[in-house]
């Protein structure tokens, strides 16, 4: 029974990794109807940037904000020299766009950090709370917390600012919201920007407990991917619940289910993508798409 | 007769020569280096068929690694298990890689492009931990060993009296890849040319208004599924055989972007563009990290840059760059760039210039 | 445009007559390739990009002690030179590079080649070519136990398998009642010294109460070390790579829980241990092995080993001194050019074949600990089969009793 508590606890530890990330995959699904390959790479990215600053000195306070605000600069700069050029081409285009930003992201790390693992500080203690025999670490609450906040200000943006409103008609009805004064465009910038910054709050989140190198987000984001297809691709509600279902669903499979086993915790996660994008393809918060011609 | 073939359009010419250039090849180089040629090949059957899937019928595949690791475990398990003529396994690892694709072409039905890019790329990373897996089929994580292939007396003579050597296994190898390629590549053309490849190209460009007219939407979108990953089986079982060994490391996640990049560099939609891939596939990586640092003349923290940032910033920016600039890859630069030239030289107004360049193909963004 | 198509297959015809005529020399059989009057010419296949890309920095600690030779006037008169591919740790990319470095290149050897799956991928290659496949970077059991099919080929570090045994013999003397947990990464490694275990802890295997794996594209290991606490063990094995390896030992303590730790000789570096108990881990009187001296550790601040490696690594400029990669790679380095020392004038693709395979006696090399000897035999190919006992306690490894050898054991 504590056992049983205990995979799900962690599960739900997972969970708020997963979702942090797919929150800012969200956000860029909303301002264009795109999902980033690149987002986990340029959260990474992000999170080296931080400990750069860090390790020059700056205090974790003063590196924290600028480095948001470096991410958020470094979206929109990305938005209007790589993305603009490419933004009415065939989703094919853009896929590729993007993850060739991973890989370049990705490689350039590799390049300027190398791949020797890092410990990244964390405002939260190391220490655990126990709850009736099962553990869970201030720093698993702290990412679970931060990730609500993170969801608490990307849904009154969306739906509480006319800015949200903007962001949102420019990405739905683009010619329309041309025709209103929306500056569709920057409109864009703006989301990229945006998801920059809520990936760097996911990035520097998560590496005190994955560990910064090169390659931390590589697979977190394919659990971010099956988080936010369960959600529902534009619910930023959707990807958190989403992101805990799938950290419990893959800690059960891989502890209990028989001929699974912990090495395919990430087959899991790819079963679940698969089935939810047969089956309902939609996930658990999103609307109905209505196909236009 | 003879009049037909002089007056042959160029590209006929441009075949001819790429195929006796192809063929002296080994001749001339060393038989390691066709070794590498052959994955040249190889890599260029494998886009040929991504092609298809991605530049004709328009859905997007990051998973093809995932295919080339069937076709490889299928021919390895064939020689290995069953010790079965690698010639025979060559076309067993493409159907049954090609059954397998036309299965997964049913569930990718419903999805929309962007999805099935999620789910590809899920596939392509989850690959390696799914080949561990069934241990004593593939040997987990110890790999299969295949012998190399020894080139049939018929060929060490005639590859001797060119030479002077007889032929070696790689050069064998290699010979085999291209035969495979060069079948494959003009049953990609027939099929373009013909009812399908129209077809494909019209659902690409309009599913409604494909519908409308008649074509078979699902038939066809599975069919293209079936076919790619046919190409990919095949391109994996000569792959394992290259390399002798099959292993989990063999197909990482970077080898389906690779390849994905390599069709998108040489250009969609096109018959020469996965040739060019696979120049680009193989030799990229080579070049980033051995040529580039040899080159006296590139300043020596430019040169150290590529060399130690691996392939991977190569990769990237190329693909950004490409796609900003070049959509249409390499062939559609060369085409284009020939057109204008031919036009320039020709004069402007000359009747024929305002036509539309042959065999023009390929994915233009709509909104263009 | 016929014209000028008929002139291009004109051209080409041509290219193929002269390519015909020219024909190609065929490689030249030397039973010195890669030897010149002056130079030496070694080849290794390392992964300097991609997933496995931390270890690329042992061929820049091998390019600094051969450095460090040649400045002393090299082999013999003969300077060594080593030229390093970057395979990405990919079986695929090993194949060409290696058989470009050999017929290409004309390597004389090859020299501590990274990764189980990559040098097993080029084994049977260089065999054939009868090119010696020197001191492979990998303690997979095989390279040294299936010698006689691959003549040609010779591992180094100490066996994986040889590591496990000493932890069981550990457990079978001193917790005979222990309940074993064994969390172990599921790749080539992690099966490979987890079969030592279970071989060394013989009829005592029973003792383990569970085995859980975990896949190199795992982001947490808590589910696996729930379910080893849940199952009762009182004592974990981690055998795992250095980032897992952290991540273990901090959700070890994270779930509440002090089990007694052994922890795989790969992971054991100061550096990794500092960023565990940043994160949070306890693991005072874990155990662990070590055959090298490590650089962090201040023991050996005035050895002179460790004065030669902080010497000889100062050629590296990209190395960082403290990586225990780099002393495996300078330690490595010391081997090989103890082997072509000891070839002299014989110096044969197999003279030094046979030397490195057969008649190793190392008692000098200053990386190691004190006392191992890197031996080889007629009938025992494993060089390395010491390793010492370590226990971390006050922030730091301290290494117990003495040496321990596994020589023989391994079957």
């Amino acid at each position: 029974m504590q056992e049983l508590l205990q995979q799900v606890l962690s599960g739900i530890a997972s969970g708020g990794i997963y979702a942090s990330l797919a929150l800012a995959l969200v956000l860029i699904y909303n301002a264009m109807g795109l999902v980033n390959f690149a987002q986990g790479e340029m959260a990474m990215f992000a999170t080296f940037l931080a400990f750069t600053l860090i390790d020059h000195g700056l205090n974790y306070w003063v590196a924290l904000p600028l480095t948001l605000l470096l991410a958020f600069a470094a979206g929109v700069l990305i938005q209007r020299v790589v993305i603009r050029p490419v933004e009415r081409a065939p989703i094919l285009t853009l896929v590729i766009v993007t993850l060739g930003l991973a890989t370049l992201f990705n490689g350039l790390a590799g390049f300027l950090f190398g791949y020797v693992p890092r410990s990244f500080p964390s405002p939260f203690s190391v220490l655990t709370v126990n709850l009736a025999g099962a553990f869970v670490s201030y720093r698993d609450l702290g990412v679970m917390g931060v990730s609500a906040v993170v969801l608490v200000l990307i849904y009154l943006l969306l739906q509480r600012t006319t800015v949200g409103l903007a962001l949102r008609a420019a990405a739905h009805h683009p010619d329309a919201s041309r025709l209103l004064g929306v500056r569709v465009s920057w409109m864009l910038a703006l989301g990229w920007g945006l998801a920059s910054a809520a990936g760097a709050v996911s990035g520097i989140m998560v590496a005190p407990i994955l560990l910064l190198d090169p390659n931390m987000m590589q697979t977190v984001i394919i659990y971010a991917f099956a988080a936010a297809v369960l959600g529902g691709i534009e619910s930023p509600l959707g990807a958190v619940v989403g992101g805990v279902i799938v950290g419990v669903t893959v800690n059960l499979a891989g502890a209990y289910v028989p001929g699974v086993g912990g090495d395919l915790q990430l087959a899991v996660a790819f079963a679940i993508i698969v089935a939810v994008l047969v089956l309902k393809p939609n996930g658990l918060f999103g609307h109905a798409a209505v196909r236009r011609v | 007769m003879l009049k037909r073939i002089f007056q042959a359009p160029p590209r006929y010419w441009l075949v001819l020569v790429a195929v006796v250039f192809f063929v002296g090849l080994p001749t001339v180089v060393t038989s390691f280096q066709s070794g590498e040629w052959a994955e040249v090949m190889i890599f260029a059957v494998v886009i040929m068929g991504l092609n298809i899937l991605v530049g004709y019928s328009g859905q997007i595949s990051l998973g093809h690694g995932a295919f080339m690791a069937l076709g490889a475990y299928t021919t390895a398990i064939l020689i290995h298990r069953y010790q079965l003529n690698y010639l025979a396994t060559i076309p067993i690892a493409g159907l049954v890689t090609g059954l397998v694709g036309f299965l997964l072409g049913f569930p990718a039905l419903r999805l929309s492009a962007l999805y099935l890019a999620l789910a590809t790329f899920a596939l392509a990373v989850v690959t390696p931990s799914l080949i561990k897996r069934p241990e004593q089929l593939t040997g987990g994580v110890q790999g299969i060993l295949l012998l190399p292939p020894d080139p049939p007396q018929l060929a060490k003579d005639m590859f001797a009296a060119v030479t002077g050597t007889p032929m070696t296994s790689d050069q064998w190898i290699y010979y085999v890849s291209f035969a495979c390629a060069l079948v494959l590549f003009w049953l990609a053309w027939n099929l373009i040319r013909h009812r399908p490849g129209r077809a494909l190209r019209a659902i690409r460009d309009g599913e409604v208004a494909a519908a409308a007219s008649g074509i078979n939407i699902a038939g066809y979108k599975t069919l293209a599924f079936g076919i790619s990953a046919f190409y990919a089986g095949v391109a994996g079982s000569l792959y394992g055989l290259v390399i002798g060994y099959v292993s989990p490391d063999t197909f990482p996640a970077s080898l389906s972007f690779q390849l994905l990049a390599g069709a998108v560099i040489g250009g969609l939609a096109s018959i020469s563009g996965p040739l060019l891939g696979g120049i680009f596939t193989f030799w990229l990586p080579i070049v980033s990290s051995q040529f580039v640092a040899g080159q006296d003349w590139i300043p020596a923290q430019i040169s150290s840059v590529f060399k130690n940032a691996g392939p991977a910033v190569s990769y990237g920016a190329l693909l950004i760059l490409i796609m900003i600039f070049a959509p249409n890859g390499v062939s559609g630069l060369i085409l284009s760039t020939y057109t204008r030239l031919r036009r320039r030289l020709r004069g402007a107004g000359e009747p024929g210039s305002g036509q539309m360049p042959p065999d023009h193909q390929t994915v233009e963004s709509p909104a263009t | 445009m016929s014209r000028m198509g008929t002139r291009l297959a004109a051209l080409a015809a041509l290219f193929v007559t002269v390519a015909a005529c020219g024909g190609s020399s065929a490689p030249t059989v030397a039973t010195d390739v890669g030897i010149t009057s002056d130079s030496i010419l070694l080849g290794n296949t390392i992964a300097q990009s991609g997933p496995a890309a931390s270890y690329g920095t042992i061929a820049n600690a091998e390019n600094a002690y051969f450095t460090y030779i040649n400045n002393q006037g090299g082999i013999n008169g003969r300077k060594i030179k080593f030229k390093v591919l970057d395979d990405g740790y990919n079986p695929a990319q090993t194949v060409p590079l290696t058989k470009q470095l050999v017929e290409q290149d004309q390597v004389f050897a090859m020299f501590s080649g990274l990764g189980t799956q990559a040098q097993v991928s080029v084994r049977d290659y260089l065999n054939a070519q009868k090119v010696p496949q020197l001191f492979v970077a990998t303690g997979a059991t095989t390279f040294g136990l299936d010698f006689s099919q691959h003549p040609y080929t010779i591992g180094w570090l100490p066996a994986y398998q040889g590591e496990a045994h000493i932890y069981a013999k550990d457990v079978i003397q001193n917790h005979p009642t222990a309940k074993i947990g064994v969390l172990y990464q599921n790749d080539d490694y992690g099966q490979d010294i987890l079969k030592g275990l279970i071989d060394g802890l013989g009829s005592s295997s029973t003792l383990i109460v569970d085995k859980e794996s975990f896949d190199v594209t795992a982001t947490s290991v808590a589910s696996q070390l729930a379910k080893l606490k849940g199952a009762g063990a009182d004592t974990v094995f981690v055998f795992a790579t250095p980032s897992f390896a952290i991540k273990s030992l901090a959700t070890i303590t994270a779930l509440g829980w002090s089990p007694h730790i052994y922890l795989n000789g790969v992971s054991n570096a100061q550096v990794f241990m500092g960023i565990a108990a940043k994160n949070g881990a306890k693991f005072d009187g874990a155990i662990t092995v070590a055959y090298l001296k490590d650089p962090t550790d201040p023991q050996w601040a005035n050895d002179d080993g460790m004065k030669l490696y902080k010497t000889v690594i100062a050629n590296c400029t990209t190395c960082n001194v403290l990586d225990g990669n780099n002393i495996y790679g300078v330690a490595a380095a010391f081997t090989m050019v103890d082997v072509l020392k000891q070839a002299g004038s014989n110096m044969t693709r197999a003279n030094v074949m046979k030397i490195a395979s057969s008649q190793l006696n190392e008692t000098n090399n200053p990386f190691l600990l004190p006392g191992i000897v890197v031996k080889t035999t007629s009938t025992d190919h494993f060089p390395i089969m010491q390793q010492q006992l370590a226990t971390y306690s006050a922030g730091g490894w301290h290494l117990q009793g003495s040496l321990i050898d596994e020589r023989g054991t391994i079957k």
